[in-house]
């Protein structure tokens, strides 16, 4: 490991403390660390030793590069990390004082926040009353209001803050496309200034000066695709310039029955949807590999004892079992409020134990996998020699059978992903999701099932629900097809 | 082939000729040019031999005749069949031509034929397609095909499906199928490379008899020096995408001209051979070869001179051979020494020869059964008698060669005495220890000194280690080393002594070729020092000039170390240059054992005496092959009595009944055959 390496490391895993201390001195806040922030916190540090680890292996380095090197998985990152950032944002959480006692003792307030709602407070305390449309001024529904003069008019009253700044409601177009425009191109500034960076930086490795380093991001001509990732960076820019212009006078994607953005219900899922996709995997991933490796190496009734096992679990109906483990749990938590200091601490436990939930009976379909290809690897002849050296069983498993495994485990995590934030949308909707407290997709569309009945529709919940959930399905499905192709040996490489 | 029929063909116009034939991949930014520039001429009723090593293009060659490249490679030059260009033809007409006018076969049987279509189905669908034959008239036709390719009882063998029938029933499949197009041309590539040698006795006598009857061309493209001595009309000798020899059989026998012939066959491991090193070509077939600018051999030639490296030599015609090199070119030929001598057989190296007293293994009735189970209570319905009471006796600095075909057990002898699988009953001793009670920790300890390498270089070394780990792996498991300064040390040691540059330590398998990753395998062996090792088959993967190298690299660690070798291997060549003694197997059993000289030299059993002359080989002069019928049967239901009764020659009614016992023959020899009882 080079020096770089440990800066890197170092700045990663010391990344979260240093924030909560910052919070701690400039706010008085008191940090909280909920069970899947440690967990989350956990696998970006996994993930981070992980890329470590194989840049100093030449054969994961240069498959990796494989994958980065197709322009759809580029970009397919570059939107995968943007929803990554926001998850981790959303993720250092704290209790703000409310008030100074006598003797200097302090009071935090019941309600845990997350960095990123401190970012977001005007969206999270902009409450409207009720509905309003996308980025409207007045409300969905007709009012009774008192005017001064003491008459009574049922009409569209303006919104608390939702282009409250227009004292001219005629402007209200103009403003909204100043606004976009104004945003996008500070959205553009910065990727210019991203464009700019990169072009240093390559130009610095390359030792090519910055006209050509600059030129041949443009026109295509690095080894990396780097002009896809900036098209996507572009993109995502311009968009969250815009959208974040208008957030600061309009509710971009309208608010909810009781008066929420809706915009900052759809950025809080993003999360939820990401603890779902990958703490499962986490919680998947040890029974999965070591009984896989372990049924195929071993035989005998180690193997009859492991198939038995997920032949069983895999024929009894996942969605049974989850709603039955999550019921149990639910009566379990109402029956004990002592244990959970706040509100966001209980939906968050059971936001923990979906993942493990959903990671038990979902482990069977890799276990049998990994058995199958186990079985056709403990006939290699580089297991023979290691036994043959005297090798124990354990470190056969370790050394020889599971890098050799790995490639699967991996496309099946990246395939599993999207499946996993999907399943968490189909089972909040049916009830045994997240805690109903909690923001998510699934809680979105939910809600949404009456919103779509009544009449005039309300369709801007399940729509921003829809296309945040879709971007990230998306991105990480692309992004697992080029890991698939640059991992999976069946597929040539070129 | 017989001389009426080839002054016959020589008025002819040639049947297939290739011209400046190129074949280009595209390759890191620029092309790599696989067939550069070759020239072949094949008349009809003709062999004609392309030899050469892996990667040196002779199959490139063959399927760019047919035009079935991979897309993005490109093809230049010209071949003509009966005076039509095929490469100007569309790809549709092109399509009437592969397997109507040219038909091919290929090396792996496995693999050619469809698993889930019967045998009949696959010849029909070439009927169909080339001849227009359907409903009875096909079937008749694939009946008469498949009795003329040899397959006993067609009638029943045309509705089986692939996985029914063995390996050289199966390339009899593939030989029929590529007849029944009615081909002037048979492109034959490897077509016996994996089989045991008398079924390939049997396929190759059956492709002499098939173009002798039909007056076809056929195209042989092998590795084999003795396959082409017994097959060829004319050969040609490829390297490195180019042809640098070519020749009648009988002056390519006599006079090897080009410096790279005259060392592969130097590098054939034989008998005579024996105690000396073989010759080795140094270095490899350089990657980028069409980049160079003189003879692409030049690096590794023993008598290049500053000219071989500035111009690249021309095919020159020199008394009925054409040679590509400078040695040959009377204007330059003053300039190289007078080649040496056909390789000289020198006096063995004496010594060698005394029986050591004690043995170091010592194996006496090992059987490996493996039960077959059925239904739900796992019910032992049957074994296969996969080793079936072998005994055998190793001493320290000798090398005992196991020999047999595929399928006679000889591999799973091999694990047995490692212990790597249990053996049913029996005792393997080795140096005063019984190793089939040892357990668990007595064995792991013990393991260090029974050492294992493998044939196949490319599974047996894990793709994600580095060498380093790959060779300190015993080190580790055995703790001989304290920490990683030392383990570095050692593995650097062990690298020096197999004969590769330490720093190879860091990078990973892939990137080695075959013969550097078989001595890292037998450097990974020698890092826990053993006594033994079982090699299994360490060479049949390489081509002979690696081949003589590793070979030598073995002969060499024997000298130095006194280490003891179970040599397992089909190659009878290979044990006639480095085996003591050998012992030969057949279906579970050894059935003759003694000293490799004697046994090689006067075999006595049938089984050993078909074997031995079954095996092309290179020296003139004829001599009486033994020809044996079907295949191995089965170890699951051996027959009774002796298992080689049924393909013996020489089977008498009591060789049904019994099986016959150990006949001592003197000078420690043995066989178990009737034939020398009483």
């Amino acid at each position: 490991m080079d020096r770089v390496d440990f800066v890197t490391l170092a700045l990663l895993l010391g990344l979260p403390p240093t924030l909560f201390a910052l919070l701690a001195v400039g706010l008085d806040a008191k940090p909280v660390i909920l069970w899947t922030d440690a967990l989350l916190y956990l696998l970006v540090a996994a993930v981070t030793g992980f890329v470590l680890y194989a840049r100093r292996r030449q054969d994961l380095r240069d498959t990796w590069r494989a994958v980065l090197r197709r322009p759809l998985g580029m970009a397919a990152l570059v939107v995968l990390s943007a929803y990554g950032a926001l998850g981790l944002v959303d993720s250092v959480h704290f209790r703000l004082p409310v008030s100074q006692g006598e003797g200097g003792e302090v009071h935090y307030a019941g309600e845990s926040l997350s960095l990123f709602d401190l970012m977001a407070t005007p969206l999270r305390e902009g409450v409207e009353k009720t509905y309003s449309a996308p980025l409207a001024i007045t409300a969905f529904v007709k009012e009774t209001v008192e005017r001064a003069d003491g008459t009574r008019v049922r009409e569209y009253p303006r919104l608390r803050y939702g282009g409250a700044h227009l004292d001219d409601p005629s402007r209200h177009r103009a403003d909204v496309a100043a606004r976009a425009l104004w945003g996008a191109a500070q959205g553009a500034l910065v990727a210019v200034a991203a464009f700019l960076l990169l072009a240093f930086l390559l130009a610095r490795r390359h030792g090519w000066s910055w006209a050509e380093a600059a030129g041949r991001v443009l026109r295509g001509e690095t080894t990396l695709p780097w002009w896809s990732a900036l098209a996507t960076l572009t993109v995502l820019l311009v968009l969250a310039g815009a959208v974040v212009q208008l957030a600061g006078g309009y509710h971009v994607f309208g608010t909810d029955k009781v008066g929420n953005d809706v915009l900052y219900q759809a950025l809080k899922s993003v999360r939820t949807g990401l603890i779902i996709g990958t703490l499962t995997t986490l919680v998947m991933l040890p029974f999965a590999l070591v009984l896989g490796v372990m049924a195929g190496y071993f035989r005998g009734w180690v193997d009859d004892v492991i198939q038995y096992l997920y032949t069983t679990l895999s024929s009894i109906p996942g969605v049974l079992l989850i709603a039955a483990a999550v019921l149990m749990l639910q009566v379990y938590m109402a029956n004990h409020p002592e244990l959970f200091e706040t509100e966001a601490e209980r939906a968050d436990l059971r936001l923990f134990f979906l993942c493990v939930i959903l990671g038990i009976t979902s482990w069977t379909g890799l276990c049998r996998m990994l058995r199958g290809e186990t079985l056709k690897l403990r006939e290699m002849d580089y297991v023979t020699a290691a036994r043959a050296l005297g090798r124990r069983p354990g470190a056969i498993l370790a050394r020889h059978l599971t890098p050799n495994v790995l490639h699967i485990v991996l496309i099946s995590v990246v395939l599993d992903f999207s499946g996993l934030v999907l399943a968490e949308a189909v089972l909040s909707y049916v009830g045994v999701g997240v805690d109903p407290s909690m923001h998510s997709w699934g809680n979105m569309i939910n809600s949404a099932r009456l919103e779509m009945a009544r009449e005039p529709m309300v369709w801007w919940s399940l729509a921003a629900a829809f296309s945040f959930m879709f971007v990230l399905v998306l991105a990480a499905n692309l992004f697992a097809d080029a890991v698939r192709d640059a991992f999976d040996p069946r597929h040539a490489r070129n | 082939m017989s001389a009426a029929i080839e002054s016959a063909t020589d008025s002819e116009s040639p049947l297939l000729t290739v011209r400046g034939l190129t074949t280009a991949f595209p390759a890191g930014g620029g092309e790599l040019r696989v067939v550069d520039g070759v020239d072949l001429e094949l008349r009809r009723g003709e062999t004609f031999a392309l030899v050469g090593e892996s990667g040196c293009g002779k199959s490139m060659t063959a399927f760019s005749i047919l035009r079935l490249l991979p897309a993005g490679a490109r093809l230049d030059g010209e071949v003509r069949l009966d005076g039509a260009d095929l490469l100007a033809l569309p790809e549709a007409a092109m399509r009437r031509v592969r397997g109507r006018r040219i038909a091919m076969i290929f090396q792996e049987p496995m693999t050619s034929l469809n698993p889930v279509l019967t045998v009949g189905r696959q010849i029909q669908e070439v009927l169909e397609r080339h001849l227009g034959l359907r409903g009875r008239v096909a079937r008749e036709r694939i009946l008469e095909l498949l009795a003329e390719v040899g397959i006993p009882d067609p009638g029943k063998r045309i509705d089986e499906y692939p996985h029914q029938l063995s390996g050289g029933m199966k390339q009899r499949v593939m030989i029929a199928m590529a007849l029944a197009g009615e081909p002037e041309l048979l492109i034959a590539d490897e077509p016996t490379t994996a089989l045991d040698v008398t079924i390939q006795a049997q396929v190759l006598r059956l492709l002499q008899r098939l173009q002798r009857e039909r007056g076809m061309a056929l195209l042989l493209i092998t590795h084999d020096l003795g396959v082409v001595a017994q097959m060829a009309d004319r050969v040609a000798v490829m390297y490195a995408g180019q042809v640098v020899e070519e020749a009648r059989r009988e002056d390519f026998l006599r006079h090897r001209r080009h410096p790279y012939t005259r060392r592969l066959f130097q590098a054939l491991p034989e008998a005579r051979r024996r105690g000396q090193p073989l010759a080795t070509i140094p270095g490899s077939v350089p990657s980028r070869f069409d980049r160079i600018p003189g003879c692409r051999f030049a690096e590794r030639c023993d008598i290049a001179q500053p000219l071989c490296r500035e111009r690249a030599p021309e095919l020159l015609p020199v008394a009925g051979q054409r040679v590509r090199c400078f040695a040959v070119d009377p204007r330059f030929a003053a300039r190289f020494p007078s080649p040496p001598a056909l390789d000289v057989a020198t006096e063995a190296v004496p010594g060698s020869r005394q029986q050591a007293a004690t043995p170091l293994l010592e194996v006496s009735g090992l059987k490996v059964h493996f039960p077959i189970r059925r239904g739900l209570l796992k019910r032992e319905v049957g074994r296969v008698y996969a080793v079936d009471g072998v005994d055998m006796a190793i001493a320290a600095g000798r090398t005992l060669a196991l020999v047999g075909e595929s399928g006679c057990g000889k591999t799973t002898v091999g694990k047995a005495i490692l212990q790597l699988i249990r053996p049913t009953a029996g005792s393997v001793r080795f140096d005063d220890t019984e190793l089939t009670t040892l357990k668990g920790e007595a064995l792991r300890r013990r393991r260090r000194e029974l050492q294992l390498v493998f044939q196949d270089p490319f599974s047996s070394m894990n793709p994600r280690m580095r060498v380093e780990e790959i060779v300190a792996e015993g080190l580790i498991a055995q703790k001989m080393v304290r920490d990683r300064r030392e383990r570095r040390e050692r593995v650097a040691e062990l690298l020096r002594q197999v004969g590769l540059r330490p720093e190879v330590m860091d990078r990973y398998p892939h990137e080695f070729s075959g013969g550097q990753r078989q001595r890292i395998c037998i450097a990974r062996a020698l890092a826990v020092s053993p006594r033994l090792i079982v090699c299994d088959e360490p060479t049949s993967a390489l081509d002979v000039s690696v081949q003589a190298q590793i070979l030598n690299l073995l002969a060499e660690l024997q000298r130095e170390m006194g280490l003891a070798y179970l040599f397992i291997t089909h190659n009878l060549s290979v044990v006639g240059y480095l085996a003591h003694e050998v012992a030969v197997m057949y279906l579970g059993r050894v059935v003759e054992q003694g000293p490799a000289e004697a046994v090689l030299a006067d075999p006595r059993h049938p089984y050993t005496q078909a074997l031995v002359s079954a095996v092309p080989r290179v020296e003139e002069g004829g001599r009486e092959v033994i020809r044996l019928e079907g295949d191995p049967p089965s170890p699951i239901a051996p027959p009774p009595g002796c298992h080689f009764a049924p393909r013996c020659p020489w089977a008498e009614a009591r060789c049904q009944e019994a099986y016959p016992p150990v006949t001592a023959l003197g000078e420690g020899r043995w066989v178990r055959c009737f034939l020398y009882g009483d």
